[in-house]
């Protein structure tokens, strides 16, 4: 019973598992994307054509990229506008 | 009849490639099936003392490559099986001196005579690894519940599909079910979860591996490892049999009543 109690509490407070799992999700993110920068670009290109509908962008100028903090990864898109356009284009 | 190649890889080192490579060809030559085991790790070979075989090396594959002899000279017939064969890596030579083009011709060659030729990897991604899958037809990852182990895995997995071998099976190797259920290893799910390929076994933590490397004998051969056990079901797996992969490593609070009720009857 002990023993149990023991466990329970263990697992309350996550055993090193949870660490583990949280750490290698993050560097796998982290390793997908630089191993394959051919999905960013992909990934780029897709964004500069949804976005042409609504804004005028300066395509040379667009940055996108991903962000490790301590605790996640952010896809960071820099886009600088140059104007809106007037209705959306069908 | 054609035989089929697969490559053992893992990409980190000492998680279990070269006596994975050993217990499934010592089960599927049990078996029944023609089997050829290829070390290609050219420079630090060891499927020859894992397998007991080293005192008969006369020839290795950089020989065969170089034409220095037949292949058939240099195929080490296995002690206990005939079915069984070791083709063994050079110990003297670097990785270069044999090229991805070279081993396709040469597993072609083998696919003629063997059910099944189990390709060997060396650690790395580099021209060891690239030699060791150029005639592959399917990919066994290996690996560990580490950290390290499976971030490589992951970059294998990658490689492996970009080489064409999506169809990739993971073997997780040395698991410990107290560990697991203590929640200080990662779980099956864990790593099936974060690498998403398909399962092909488990194989617990097990002293007996040690002992039967020792002697030069694997595990298969005998009946107490539990190693050996997890090794055989995969062999039966790779040859098609659909049989349940036993993780047995459940942790959650109405399993473990559910044990706690079942001792109390």
């Amino acid at each position: 019973m002990l023993d149990m109690i023991a466990r329970f509490f263990n697992k309350d407070n996550g055993g090193s598992r949870e660490i583990a799992r949280e750490r290698l999700r993050l560097v796998l993110v982290h390793d997908r994307s630089s191993s394959s920068p051919e999905l960013l670009n992909a990934l780029k290109e897709d964004l500069i054509k949804v976005i042409r509908d609504y804004l005028e962008i300066d395509e040379e100028a667009l940055l996108v990229s991903l962000e490790n903090e301590s605790d996640s990864v952010a896809l960071i898109a820099n886009i600088p506008v140059k104007s809106f356009r007037r209705a959306v284009n069908e | 009849m054609k035989g089929k190649v697969i490559v053992i890889t893992s990409g980190k080192g000492g998680v279990g490639k070269t006596t994975t490579t050993a217990n499934l060809g010592t089960a599927l030559a049990m078996m029944g099936n023609n089997v050829v085991l290829v070390d290609t790790d050219i420079g630090l070979r060891n499927l020859d003392v894992v397998m007991g075989l080293e005192n008969r090396i006369v020839f290795d594959i950089i020989d065969v490559v170089n034409g220095h002899c037949k292949l058939k000279q240099a195929l080490i017939k296995d002690k206990r099986f005939d079915g069984l064969c070791l083709l063994p890596a050079a110990q003297t030579k670097d990785k270069t001196a044999i090229s991805p083009h070279q081993m396709k011709n040469m597993t072609n060659e083998l696919r003629k005579e063997f059910d099944y030729i189990l390709v060997d990897c060396p650690a790395g991604i580099e021209q060891g690894f690239k030699n060791a899958i150029a005639g592959a037809d399917d990919a066994i990852v290996v690996a560990t519940p580490e950290i390290s182990s499976v971030r490589d895995a992951d970059r294998i997995v990658g490689l492996l599909e970009v080489a064409g071998l999506s169809n990739a099976r993971l073997i997780v190797n040395r698991i410990r079910k107290t560990m697991v259920k203590r929640g200080d290893m990662m779980d099956i799910d864990d790593i099936i979860d974060i690498l998403s390929i398909d399962l092909l076994g488990v194989v617990p933590e097990d002293e007996s591996i040690i002992v039967s490397t020792n002697r030069g004998e694997p595990a298969v051969l005998g009946t107490g490892s539990r190693a050996g056990e997890a090794y055989r079901r995969i062999a039966r797996r790779i040859m098609g049999e659909d049989i349940a992969i036993v993780t047995d490593e459940t942790n959650n609070f109405i399993d473990r009543f559910k044990k706690i009720l079942k001792l109390a009857r």
